[in-house]
């Protein structure tokens, strides 16, 4: 049997110039058997490479074409060649991680039904078919799982209220609009391991008795969604979802999308204008139907939950924050990429240890977490540990686990303008003070950079912050003041 | 326009007046139109064989689903990536978000602003490229990031700006 090389498919491998690696491989050694699968996220190696051996799969990269023709002239190099990482499940970077939800991306071919069940695909499924949906939610609900796409409200209470609302139809959605600036974890499950979201929404179907669910893909990700529609074909034709009726439905570039309400408006096919809440989507979501609406990652999460245990789920974290978070590391740092580690490590460990501090090598400036609404978090925070809780008491959020690392150079008074540029641009205009408020900031923000009755205008910006927290419907214009009161208050000097 | 499909090579721009287009929009509606929320999968389609949603689409697609044009209107006009005029040959999304920034984004738009003699939005004048901004492709941790004929390209300094449109 010829030796299996293992080239990664993700977006991000293939813009780093997988494709033409893969194929270099293929032509310096023709014998061996070159398969796609996703990506481990470590991207700062990719194109990896990997190469089956006794021991376990060796590394190489990041390789490029000329690198591979060389490496792979003759046959596949062995693990005593000087470019080898050595064992991949060993590299530090992997084994500082607590992959729980992780485990499939950049190990199996993504498409594959019969390599997914054979790392554990389906466990959970097949654990839920013999429990009723009360026991499913209670799973899920004494694992501790909050949702993951940045609210943090807890899974299993989500669950429970539909699951007890009246109605002939529900619906699950799964919100796919991962828009986050430094956020990509959603991607890589979509990418690198579909089955797991698919399997994930077809429990979150038996647990309150949907037997329709759709995916609301953000049209930037183009091969997520050919991933998705191809995964849901091939696991129906093989019978798995059982008269669960899933489809992927693709964005079309707004922001605001992402937030629930405006996300089922989009799904109905209207203008992506956000709903007063209540009633909830839990009671009167999709078509006025009972709606559990997810983030990928949560979904991602049920089946390991299932499969091993709420028990299991609850030994990883702290406090309130249970399970795992997979932290998205971005922007100017050394080694980006998806690290899934338990809640309660500290921003430190994360940026500086498993980041190896900025690619620029300066000194870090600021980690903006959680996305364009989050706060710009200074050094002297960097000791606070990533759960929901702690992050409260430094005014930031944890988000969809995204940092985005920026160094001495950055200038945060232009990052604090860009939020409210950022928030008129994707404001979808139902709430006043963010659709008005978002451009008054922008100008707000220009005198006072010009040094225009600075004193008056930092009054007046923290008021105009102020009434768009308090008079805002959903989290854009409700958060978007967050990164411009951080920089206000721990880069004063630049704002 | 769908972003995988960025080209006007693969549209057939030449249907989009006349006898074609409502043909080819009575086709759409009719295999989409049973679709729960029928609407955005119609306007995909619609671009996706036309590179934008022409005009004339419109009432078409507004009586098929029995809405009001303004409805459709109001909708093509809310998502950023819904166009209602044709674009280059090639679209070039570069992403403003914030990791991109971290890494010199906006030295990039700059240079790509100068370089193709066009702001966001705009179309060169041999049709070649038409300049979008985005907010994010997903390629965080490895910025800046740039989509070009729906592919991916990371880290892209201006040096790699001017190879990746070969001037």
């Amino acid at each position: 049997m010829s030796v299996r090389v293992l080239v990664p498919s993700d977006s991000t491998a293939k813009s780093l110039g997988a494709d033409a690696v893969a194929a270099a491989v293929a032509e310096a050694a023709p014998a061996l058997d070159v398969r796609r699968t996703g990506s481990r996220g470590l991207y700062w190696l990719e194109p990896l490479v990997e190469v089956e051996t006794a021991a376990g799969r060796i590394g190489f990269g990041p390789l490029d074409v000329q690198r591979a023709r060389t490496l792979f002239a003759g046959g596949a190099p062995s693990a005593e060649h000087p470019d080898c990482l050595g064992l991949v499940a060993e590299l530090p970077a992997l084994k500082a991680q607590a992959r729980l939800t992780m485990t499939r991306a950049g190990v199996v071919e993504p498409l594959s039904l019969a390599q997914y069940e054979a790392h554990g695909g389906f466990l959970g499924l097949r654990r839920a078919q013999s429990l009723t949906a009360q026991e499913i939610v209670a799973a899920v609900t004494e694992s501790g799982l909050r949702g993951r796409g940045g609210a943090a409200f807890p899974t299993g209470v989500k669950w429970r209220t539909v699951l007890q609302a009246e109605g002939s139809q529900k619906y699950i959605v799964c919100n796919a609009d991962e828009g986050d600036s430094g956020t990509f974890a959603d991607r890589m499950v979509m990418e690198s391991d579909p089955f797991l979201l698919i399997e994930g929404m077809r429990i979150a179907g038996l647990a309150v008795g949907a037997d329709r669910g759709y995916i609301y893909c953000r049209a930037e990700y183009p091969q997520a969604i050919a991933t998705l529609d191809e995964a849901i074909r091939l696991a129906a034709a093989a019978g798995h979802l059982h008269g669960f009726h899933l489809q992927v439905r693709e964005g079309a570039g707004a922001y605001i999308c992402g937030e629930e309400t405006s996300l089922l408006e989009s799904l109905e096919g209207k203008r992506g204008t956000v709903r007063y809440r209540p009633p909830l989507p839990a009671t009167a979501g999709l078509f006025g139907k009972p709606t559990v609406v997810n983030n990928v990652i949560s979904l991602a999460t049920v089946p390991v939950i299932l499969a091993q245990g709420a028990e299991h789920h609850r030994s990883f974290g702290v406090g309130r924050s249970l399970g795992t978070l997979t932290v998205q590391l971005a922007g100017n740092v050394r080694r980006g990429g998806l690290f899934e580690v338990p809640f309660g490590v500290t921003l430190r460990q994360v940026v500086e240890d498993l980041g190896g501090g900025t690619a620029s090598g300066r000194p870090i400036k600021a980690v903006q977490a959680g996305g364009p609404l989050g706060a710009y978090i200074p050094p002297q925070h960097f000791d606070t540990p990533l759960d929901y809780e702690s992050f409260q008491t430094i005014d930031a959020m944890i988000g969809h686990g995204g940092l985005v690392v920026f160094d001495d150079r950055a200038d945060l008074g232009t990052l604090a303008r860009y939020a409210f540029e950022f928030c008129a641009e994707e404001s979808c205009g139902k709430c006043t003070p963010c659709r008005v408020g978002a451009v008054r900031g922008v100008e707000v923000v220009d005198r006072i950079r010009r040094g225009e009755r600075a004193v008056d205008n930092r009054i007046l910006l923290k008021d105009l912050c102020r009434t768009m927290i308090d008079g805002s419907l959903c989290g854009l214009g409700g958060m978007a003041p967050l990164p411009v009161l951080s920089v206000m208050e721990h880069f004063a000097e630049e704002l | 326009m769908r972003m995988s499909r960025a080209s006007r090579g693969d549209a057939e721009a030449g249907l989009a007046e006349g006898p074609g287009l409502a043909e080819a929009v009575g086709e759409i509606l009719e295999r989409l139109r049973s679709l729960e929320g029928p609407l955005l999968p119609i306007l995909h389609a619609v671009q996706d064989r036309f590179g934008f949603i022409p005009a004339d689409s419109v009432p078409l697609i507004a009586k098929g689903l029995n809405l009001s044009r303004a409805e459709v209107h109001g909708v093509i006009s809310f998502y950023p990536l819904f166009r209602t005029g044709p674009p280059g040959k090639r679209t070039l999304y570069i992403c403003r978000a914030e990791a991109c920034q971290a890494m010199g984004g906006a030295v990039l738009e700059a240079h790509a602003k100068r370089a193709l003699g066009i702001d966001y939005g705009g179309t060169t004048a041999d049709g070649e490229f038409t300049l979008e901004p985005v907010f994010c492709l997903g390629n965080c941790a490895c910025s800046p990031s740039v989509l070009l004929n729906g592919r991916l390209h990371s880290r892209v300094d201006p040096k790699a700006f001017d190879e990746l449109i070969g001037r």
